[in-house]
């Protein structure tokens, strides 16, 4: 069985449904830095150019998700789970779409083991 | 004693031309205070209608406001400061309220700031000019300034009241007409600055539009009448902000965050005197603002030779940190602005802790009995490496990172070793031993032999992906205005081309 880089909750899944609703094809990108930062960043797939070198994590409710390349050489030991909360005031500043429903996305993260790494390495050859 | 809660309005609106405009759509949402959890009031849910109004306002305020003189300007910067300094004990108040940071950081920093920013670009536009150059004996050109026109500014919620002060008084010095949208979780302390100043400031200069970004940011920025985007926040919101801009072809400053290297040479234990205390306290400010701040020293980096008798004077000041009432003085450290900030955090120590890292203080939420609701965090020390995950990506909260380094070599390259160059500080007794750092490290400031000072007039903006542009500094003026040459020939000869 393969090792996957990232998963969603049933909450996430949940939401990311919501947001298809309303806004068409989606696509996430972890952002990084001040406030809003380290937290997965959710836009439409037509409205952000995802940067050519970003690495792509995997894809959760059928959305791309991409990380830094620089960022991403921190989150390769980590199996990431898109994640979210309900805040009931909406938060925060950034541009990502679940903020006006009431929601904020969080990337959870789990430490692979040494043996989940080896296979890793093995799998991305 | 601490302060008692004051009630505000149970809802605000936009302020649109210099009037209280409710949003189109009629609908509100809940701004919730960090400090106990509960309700502080109703803030609109704006749509794009209500920014197109909002940016209408603003250009029809600029028909006039672009011809102000800079006396005019001056004046005006200089009430809206004593407007401020009338009413700073409420909006401190406020702040605290809104944000979850300590109060004795909003009536002694944050408002103060605010007041002294307006005051600083008041001053500096009296004081400058353009330039004129006489190319030859009948040929003059000259440097003029002009504004853009409307600008929006998207603001975080660290520093609601300073952040909103930073952008809007040298937009509005340099003749500007001003969009501002506060970050959904802060705004009310914008709109009581807004209320304190609304009779000063005329009509359509500043407007203020509420909502999530992603509802309405885009059509800001997107904006054919907004001549420039600033916007403090993180990296890929950067990122789409300056895709937008590249729509219009407008310039747009970023201040996207840090994770900045607090270096401690062995020199500073050199004598057990005030100045050692300050360095004991310049590493303890990682917990200033709760961690909240782009420029956190969230890396502590530590001569090997001192590690252990400082750490030792370190931990002792960080157990004196008391955390339970935000709203009274005597508090050290505040709330985090939300839940959600505060789930991150405490995810964060979770990894900290999975990656090996020894937790050497807090690590945990902080029960608070006053305020059961509230969003309070431990002020936490790991020690580690700079590869962890915990050293390389911004918590935004009171955790600080600490390793340790055997010479200067050492000590630039791991304070180097970042994706980020916003914040550095660097604390020695040995003069050449701070001038080499501080020029090898690659940050936009860095601090020597102190931290988290953040005067006017001494500039403040990233290198690497901590951003694009300067602020605090008159130099901020020039991003937002035109250059315009007037190249003026006193010769009555021809070229003699045709």
């Amino acid at each position: 069985m393969s090792i996957q880089r990232l998963s969603a909750t049933p909450e996430a899944l949940a939401v990311i449904e919501t947001l298809k609703r309303e806004h068409g094809e989606l696509v996430f990108n972890q952002s990084g830095g001040c406030c809003d930062g380290t937290a997965p960043m959710c836009y439409e797939k037509k409205d952000f150019h995802v940067p050519s070198r970003n690495v792509k994590m995997g894809e959760v409710g059928g959305c791309e998700f991409f990380i830094d390349s620089d960022q991403f050489e921190y989150f390769r030991y980590s199996q990431i789970i898109l994640d979210v909360k309900e805040e009931k005031a909406a938060f925060g500043n950034s541009f990502s779409l679940e903020i006006d429903e009431g929601y904020q996305f969080i990337t959870r993260s789990r430490i692979f083991t040494d043996e989940e790494n080896r296979l890793l390495k093995e799998q991305e050859k | 004693m601490a302060y008692s809660r004051p009630t505000y309005k149970p809802r605000y609106e936009n302020f649109i031309g210099g009037e209280w405009v409710p949003p189109l759509s009629g609908e509100y949402f809940d701004n919730l205070s960090p400090v106990d959890g509960e309700l502080l009031t109703k803030i609109p849910r704006s749509s794009t209608a209500d920014v197109d109004a909002a940016v209408a306002a603003g250009v029809k305020a600029f028909e006039t406001y672009r011809h102000t003189t800079v006396i005019e300007r001056s004046n005006l910067l200089n009430k809206i400061a004593d407007k401020i300094e009338a009413n700073l004990e409420a909006l401190a108040i406020a702040e605290t309220l809104d944000n979850g940071k300590a109060v004795r950081e909003t009536l002694n920093a944050d408002v103060p700031l605010v007041i002294d920013h307006f005051r600083y670009f008041a001053s500096v536009i009296r004081a400058e000019a353009g330039t004129v150059a006489d190319l030859d004996e009948n040929t003059i050109s000259q440097e003029i300034h002009e504004p853009l026109g409307v600008v929006a500014q998207i603001i975080p919620w660290n520093f609601p009241l300073l952040m909103a002060a930073w952008k809007i008084a040298p937009a509005i010095a340099a003749g500007n007409c001003v969009v501002l949208k506060p970050a959904s979780a802060t705004p009310m302390s914008i709109l009581l600055l807004m209320e304190t100043i609304q009779d000063v400031l005329p009509k359509g200069v500043v407007n203020i539009i509420n909502g999530a970004g992603g509802k309405i940011g885009k059509h800001l920025a997107t904006h054919p009448d907004i001549k420039k985007v600033g916007f403090t926040g993180e990296t890929t919101t950067g990122q789409l902000i300056m895709q937008y801009a590249t729509e219009n072809i407008i310039p747009s400053t970023l201040e996207l965050g840090g994770k900045s290297p607090n270096v401690f040479f062995e020199s500073i234990m050199a004598k057990d005197d005030e100045f050692f205390d300050k360095a004991i306290e310049g590493l303890v400010l990682f917990a200033f603002n709760s961690g909240e701040v782009c420029t956190c020293p969230s890396r502590a980096l530590i001569q090997e030779s001192i590690y252990e008798p400082f750490m030792k004077r370190v931990l002792e000041r960080v157990k004196a940190i008391t955390q339970e009432n935000p709203l009274d003085p005597a508090t050290k450290m505040g709330a985090q602005a939300s839940v959600n900030q505060k789930e991150k955090i405490l995810d964060y120590i979770k990894i900290g802790k999975a990656e090996g890292a020894e937790c050497l203080i807090g690590g945990e939420e902080y029960k608070n009995k006053t305020f059961p609701k509230g969003n309070y965090i431990q002020p936490t020390i790991f020690k580690g490496h700079n590869k962890m995950r915990i050293f390389q990506e911004e918590i935004f909260g009171p955790v600080l990172c600490v390793t340790t380094f055997k010479d200067e070599a050492e000590a630039l390259a791991i304070a180097n070793d970042t994706i980020y160059g916003l914040g550095s500080g660097v604390w020695s007794r040995d003069a050449h031993q701070l001038h080499s750092m501080s020029r090898g490290i690659e940050a936009g400031r860095v601090w020597v032999n102190c931290y988290h000072l953040y005067p006017s007039h001494a500039s403040f903006g990233g290198y690497k992906k901590s951003g694009i542009g300067r602020e605090t500094h008159m130099m901020m003026l020039n991003a937002y205005r035109h250059t315009k040459n007037i190249l003026t020939s006193y010769n009555k000869n021809k070229l003699g081309f045709f």
